[in-house]
């Protein structure tokens, strides 16, 4: 029995090894990513259109959960076992990639030319010398409402901040729809959808971001605590137990139409399509009419060469096509609500994402404050905002307490440049 | 004398030849246990006492732990994970435990209908990936979409619902009670095996000396399983300093609200391996597993030589 069992298996090797050297003409490059939601327009849409001009070299996209990416991304690279092409998260994970050697450099690649220094800015290095990743899209924040709640509750949509919390008033009076859906459990929502969301208007944008790492702004500052005390007034609209409420409990509260408003990022916009309702967008308010907007559009996501892979010539054509205009417009198209950071303008036809991108133009655009340079050290300022303000909408600290948590945990290891 | 003696000893040697099956039995198991237990475990020891420092790996000594003890930041979120740990652990002690031995108790008695049924469904759960019971708890207690608060509705109960997962006082509660119904079953078939094994004659001699129901339970039956469920202190002691997966799955890696969940697991997997914009720093991490080592360490050899030497063990 065990005989016949071994010799089957060392049957069974040996054929697959022949299949292999069948197709050694086909190179079949793996592709690392976070974005497991994009796993059906990779395979329909984005995988098929380069296949289709590049006989030879297949591809595979092999997504994993987002909050296990970095850590698994690290670990597999580490042991070798990384796929060749690999999704850049923005700035210090993927610097640290390419400080180790794990990422190759692009700054010859061909497409690179395709790209403005800004769109760059995430994947290069401090000195501005060397490009490690292909930026691929950036994420806008804002807020996406459901039209048939606002008519039901007889509001407009708010462009001052006193106007959004007394639309907020109006929708929970009215009691039909949950006013804002949102909740503190994944604590990331509150960070992301919350503080970096409406931050931006109170901090002045890139202005108040350089001067944070700069030191000449601490986050106990107004303009950084201010949007904290903001937040904290968004707890009695949020819906029953958000305590307990996950980030898909959010969405699907918002898809099925029991909520009014949804703190959002534009990536957001191809789920919420599919549930068939009414929707529009409106830019985080601002404090008095009349005031610049900020808006926080976030370099995202961006394509490099693990440096260990062993068809880095097929790699690197891929990763030309993926700075291609023709990518851009493939991939803006399908995902609409990843914007190309392409200099070719990108041609959308999605409403809900034409009204984020139009935002572009009349408000002055800026990335996460925790993601450069300021969450190199531990603690971690990004996870420490997590906490902080999960902690600030649930009441368990007061705004200015977690403002103090911050800064004095950003002062432990953090010393800016007199 | 001694002459005779190794003559004699000689003598067995010549005729016995060495019996090299025992290595070459012994031999895979000591192999691969030595891969992939022995070696990691030396390996992180060693680890705790390298951090890279500008570049470069270099020895530090006790500079580690002391980071781990010294610096407040990192000594407030490990003593709040130590903290929660031996509240995880308390709470299957009082609960996991008197519940498993009280239900070993109900499923041995003779002439109760159903019991294999019974054995079954309470073991269950534990034959469940923890993904599938995080998951499953998740659900049921969303105060969105939850069988609970609709469950407690019917009763006319909903006052009493929270959202229990998500408040700092009550979430760590909950993910221990979650475990707890787990885990019920490992206790429960212990004991019962161990009240199985009670030979009949003694509940018979206490019958006939007039003890019955709840006297011959604590007077007889107790005292007779009282090893297993040392046994099983000590299982649920490992286990619960070891506990990682339901933590993460239920609560994430940042183990929230606050850090009311975190637990030394969590702890150890966030710092070795970094999360979301945090890099993993394996010095750290390692420095945290030893030290979850030395706890689970110092535990045993209390439980070895404190308790279990102690122990009568009868014979029949």
């Amino acid at each position: 029995m065990y005989r016949t069992t071994l010799q089957g298996i060392l049957l069974a090797s040996s054929i697959l090894a022949g299949v292999g050297t069948a197709m050694a003409a086909d190179v079949t490059l793996n592709i690392e990513s976070w974005r497991n939601d994009d796993l059906q327009i990779w395979q329909e849409k984005i995988i098929p259109a380069f296949e289709a001009k590049h006989p030879g070299i297949k591809l595979t996209f092999s997504p994993s959960a987002p909050t296990e990416y970095n850590a698994a991304l690290n670990a597999k690279l580490d042991a070798g076992s990384a796929g060749d092409l690999v999704a850049c998260r923005p700035f210090d994970t993927s610097l640290q990639l390419f400080d180790k050697g794990k990422l190759e450099d692009l700054t010859g690649l061909e497409g690179m030319k395709n790209f403005s220094e800004v769109a760059k800015a995430a994947w290069t290095t401090d000195d501005g010398k060397k490009t490690f990743c292909v930026p691929m899209a950036s994420v806008i924040h804002g807020f996406i409402y459901n039209k048939d709640a606002f008519a039901k509750a007889g509001v407009e949509v708010p462009k001052t901040v006193d106007q959004f919390f007394a639309a907020l008033d109006k929708i929970k009076a009215d009691g039909t729809y949950v006013p804002m859906a949102m909740g503190t459990k994944d604590m990331w929502e509150a960070a992301t959808m919350g503080y970096q969301n409406i931050g931006p208007t109170y901090w002045k944008g890139e202005e108040g971001r350089k001067a944070l790492i700069a030191g000449t702004q601490k986050l106990t500052d107004d303009p950084w605590v201010e949007p904290l005390r903001v937040l904290a007034k968004w707890k009695p609209y949020l819906g029953d137990g958000f305590e307990a409420q996950t980030y898909p409990d959010s969405q699907n509260l918002f898809t099925l139409g029991r909520a009014a408003i949804y703190p959002a990022g534009s990536w957001e916009i191809s789920l919420f399509n599919t549930a068939g309702l009414k929707l529009g967008a409106f830019p985080p308010p601002v404090v008095k009419d009349g005031d610049t907007c900020y808006i926080s559009d976030h370099n995202d996501i961006a394509m490099g060469l693990n440096a260990a892979s062993k068809h880095k010539d097929e790699a690197k054509v891929f990763l030309d096509w993926v700075a291609s205009p023709e990518f851009a417009s493939i991939y803006a198209n399908a995902l609409p609500g990843f914007f190309s950071l392409n200099s070719t303008a990108v041609e959308m036809s999605d409403p809900l994402a034409k009204e984020f991108v139009s935002w572009r133009e009349k408000c002055k655009p800026t990335i996460r404050s925790t993601y450069q340079i300021l969450s190199r050290g531990t603690p971690n300022l990004e996870n420490e905002t997590w906490t902080e303000t999960a902690n600030v909408i649930n009441g368990t600290d007061t705004p200015e307490a977690a403002a103090k948590k911050l800064q004095d945990g950003l002062d432990s290891w953090y010393k800016p440049a007199k | 004398m001694t002459d005779l003696a190794s003559e004699q000893g000689t003598e067995a040697a010549r005729r016995r030849p060495r019996r090299w099956h025992i290595l070459v039995f012994l031999a895979p198991a000591v192999v691969i246990y030595t891969a992939v237990m022995i070696l990691p475990l030396f390996e992180t020891l060693r680890q705790s006492f390298f951090n890279t420092v500008n570049g470069e790996h270099v020895f530090v000594g006790f500079a580690n732990f002391a980071t781990l003890f010294g610096d407040p930041r990192w000594s407030a979120d490990f003593w709040n994970a130590l903290r929660n740990n031996f509240i995880f652990f308390l709470i299957h002690m009082a609960v996991q435990n008197p519940i498993g031995v009280a239900l070993a108790a109900l499923l041995s008695l003779p002439g109760l209908r159903f019991a294999a049924f019974y054995r079954t469904a309470f073991f269950l759960p534990t034959l469940l990936s923890f993904v599938i019971v995080g998951f499953i708890w998740k659900l049921i207690l969303s105060p969105i979409w939850g069988v609970a608060p609709w469950l407690m509705d019917l009763v006319g109960l909903k006052a009493l619902f929270a959202p229990w997962l998500g408040k700092p006082s009550s979430a760590l509660i909950t993910v221990s009670l979650v475990s707890v119904w787990q885990f019920i079953g490992i206790p429960m078939m212990l004991i019962y095996a161990a009240l199985l094994n009670i030979p009949e004659e003694v509940i018979e001699a206490a019958e006939i000396d007039g003890i019955t129901g709840w006297g011959q339970f604590f007077k007889i039956k107790l005292p007779l399983v009282l090893p297993a469920i040392g046994i099983i202190s000590i299982l649920t002691f490992v286990g619960n300093f070891n506990a990682f997966d339901l933590v993460y799955t239920m609560q994430g890696a940042l183990a929230g609200p606050n850090g009311a969940t975190d637990i030394l697991g969590t702890f150890l997997y966030r710092t070795f391996f970094g999360f979301q914009l945090q890099l993993g720093d394996p010095s750290m991490g390692a420095t945290i597993a030893t030290i979850m080592f030395l706890i689970i360490l110092t535990g045993v050899c209390i439980y070895l030589f404190g308790v279990q030497r102690r122990i009568r063990r009868y014979q029949f």
